[in-house]
């Protein structure tokens, strides 16, 4: 309507006190300056950490180049930290996914108690991963959990050890971390699905295709972008996976379940090798940033008008 | 978003039908199960968890395990009960969640309707804070926290919530002022009024579904938060989560399972209730913050 005239309007009888012009900048100023100190002062400062030689305090007398990066990646722990890493997210990506979008399509076929299951799918999300790994630890406990349910129950073979075999270990952390994060992945896909125009599918519904074909060909694509923040916001949750690893092994048995913010705790706090420590979160931030600052990138461009 | 149903579903044969609901009952006993473990379990003697059952009822109910993890089980080196990490945290949250909340709002404020040159990039790089691996900034936080006289303290604890929560806030208030007609904002400046009572009068009182999620958002994030709590606090700061691993992970003496589950739950209870009292809102602000600009 009038909008245009206002604008120009405002725009030209502007002779405004300057405290008036200067003020939206001074209420954002310290918000900002925080976030440049506290965010990118700091990371600079962990950056240069990392070249030097500090142990137990920061150093800046002593300077090693590369060497805390070499000495990282020949470190047999840093490198199952990655393995781990690796193992970790690609199934917590994938599983909850699948889970996430089977539970979304099952939900959107007019079920009947859809308000009632829906709630139950999302709480765990509510809890802190503390929480979610004492749950856990102890239910997948030889000792008191399921295998002692099984075995109790009269199935004496029954046997599920994985939380204390080195080799297993990382899995029962993916089963924890799923649990705690499929029920948020199915809300993002029902979301989305809801948002699909009825229109196609009733077009192609006339057209003779079979639900599964609906399914396969037409909302399934169009679930991309769905699929792409899940990864994204997955993938980050993944390579800060710190607290559920400490509540349920604290990365036993031995180093069997390290991930990197795992090792960057240890390393720095517990075994004085800040220089080490300042150069796993580097990798760890350059790990996060390949993965989301072209998401922000595309997300917000896309987004300009 | 809840539009009607899609009209796929009404072709589904009776069979594949049963099949669904039994998939989607088979997953709900998944994601109950932990919290009913924690629940039965919290209510039984020890002895009835080591020889019996963990998905049996208790035969002999109590609540002693309650007791002992709020007021009595030893945490660190202090039988105390997870009584007085509980009012850490409570201590922690409030301010740490209303400072956060209200610079958002703020500098959401500003972001869209006081735009400037290169606000884009401010916002961008505010944006991206949200996203750091908070180890990055550890080493340097606990230096800052001791020249600041703040190391181990609750303020220091707020403080470092309080800035690590501002990317969050800043953006779930950007992207909901920017759906504001930005010409009501226009059409006060012209009558005369100032930058916050143009905030106070017009915007603000349009910002209720916005506070709550923000809210909401920044109390589940901090009262869960295990890795700040547990790198910067000391014996008298200790939230609770770092207290409910030190009691579950502690190596002296007999596991008390049945304290830890207790202890477990009363860790959860206030997020759970507000997630149950405010579902809707919880989850507009996980989708917010996952699905951005």
């Amino acid at each position: 309507m009038a909008d245009t005239t206002m604008t120009a309007r405002s725009a030209a009888a502007n002779p405004r006190a300057t405290l008036q012009d200067l003020l939206p900048k001074i209420v954002l100023a310290p918000s900002f300056a925080v976030i440049l100190i506290f965010v990118y002062g700091f990371i600079a400062f962990t950056a240069v950490l990392s070249f030097s030689g500090s142990k137990l305090l920061p150093d800046f007398s002593t300077w090693v180049g590369f060497g805390n990066y070499v000495r990282l990646f020949n470190h047999p722990n840093w490198i199952v930290a990655l393995k781990n890493l690796a193992i970790f997210s690609i199934l917590y990506i994938v599983v909850c996914s699948v889970i996430g979008l089977a539970l979304a399509i099952f939900l959107d076929q007019k079920i009947r108690g859809e308000g009632v299951l829906r709630p139950i799918y999302l709480y765990p999300m509510a809890l802190s991963f503390i929480v979610t790994g004492v749950a856990w630890k102890w239910f997948l406990d030889p000792g008191i959990g399921l295998e002692h349910v099984m075995q109790s129950i009269g199935w004496e073979s029954f046997s599920f050890r994985w939380i204390k075999d080195g080799k297993m270990a990382i899995y029962t952390i993916v089963i924890a971390a799923v649990w705690q994060s499929s029920g948020f992945v199915m809300a993002m896909f029902l979301a989305g699905l809801r948002g699909v125009d009825n229109e196609i599918i009733k077009a192609a519904q006339i057209d003779g295709a079979s639900t599964l074909t609906i399914y396969r060909r037409i909302i399934i694509p169009l679930m991309r972008p769905v699929f792409l923040s899940a990864f994204v916001v997955l993938a980050h949750l993944a390579i800060k996976s710190y607290d559920l690893v400490v509540a349920m092994t604290d990365g036993g048995p031995g180093t069997a379940t390290w991930t990197p913010a795992l090792f960057m705790q240890k390393f720095t706090f517990g075994r004085n090798e800040m220089g080490m420590g300042a150069a796993s979160a580097i990798v760890m931030m350059m790990m996060i940033f390949t993965i989301i600052v072209p998401y922000l990138y595309s997300e917000l461009g896309g987004k300009k008008k | 978003m809840s539009a009607p149903s899609q009209d796929v579903a009404t072709r589904n044969g009776v069979f594949v039908r049963a099949l669904i609901y039994a998939l989607l009952i088979v997953f709900a006993v998944y994601y109950l199960l932990p919290l009913y473990v924690m629940v039965v379990n919290s209510l039984k003697p020890l002895d009835e968890i080591r020889q019996g059952n963990m998905l049996a009822l208790p035969q002999q109910w109590t609540i002693a395990p309650w007791l002992s993890a709020w007021s009595t089980a030893q945490i660190g080196v202090s039988p105390t009960g997870l009584k007085p990490y509980f009012l850490n945290s409570v201590l922690m949250v409030v301010p740490a969640v209303a400072i956060s909340t209200v610079l958002g709002a703020l500098n959401g404020y500003v972001l869209t309707k006081w735009r400037f040159k290169g606000d884009n990039i401010v916002f961008g790089m505010m944006l991206l804070a949200c996203f750091i691996p908070f180890q990055i900034v550890l080493i340097p936080s606990a230096r800052i926290l001791g020249l600041l006289g703040l190391a181990g303290s609750v303020p220091g604890l707020i403080l470092i919530h309080a800035i690590y929560g501002l990317g969050f806030t800043t953006l779930f208030f950007r992207n909901y002022y920017e759906a504001f007609p930005t010409e009501l904002v226009r059409a006060a400046q012209i009558d005369g009024a100032s930058f916050f009572q143009i905030f106070r009068r017009i915007l603000l009182p349009s910002s209720g579904p916005i506070i709550v999620v923000t809210v909401i958002w920044q109390f589940t994030n901090i009262w869960n938060d295990f890795l700040f709590g547990s790198s910067f606090s000391s014996v008298d700061s200790i939230p609770i989560t770092v207290a409910l691993n030190n009691l579950v992970n502690s190596s002296t003496g007999v596991k008390e399972y049945n304290v830890h589950f207790a202890g477990a739950i009363l860790a959860a209870l206030p997020t759970l209730i507000v997630y149950i009292v405010s579902g809707r809102y919880f989850v507009r602000g996980l989708m917010a913050g996952a699905v951005k600009g």
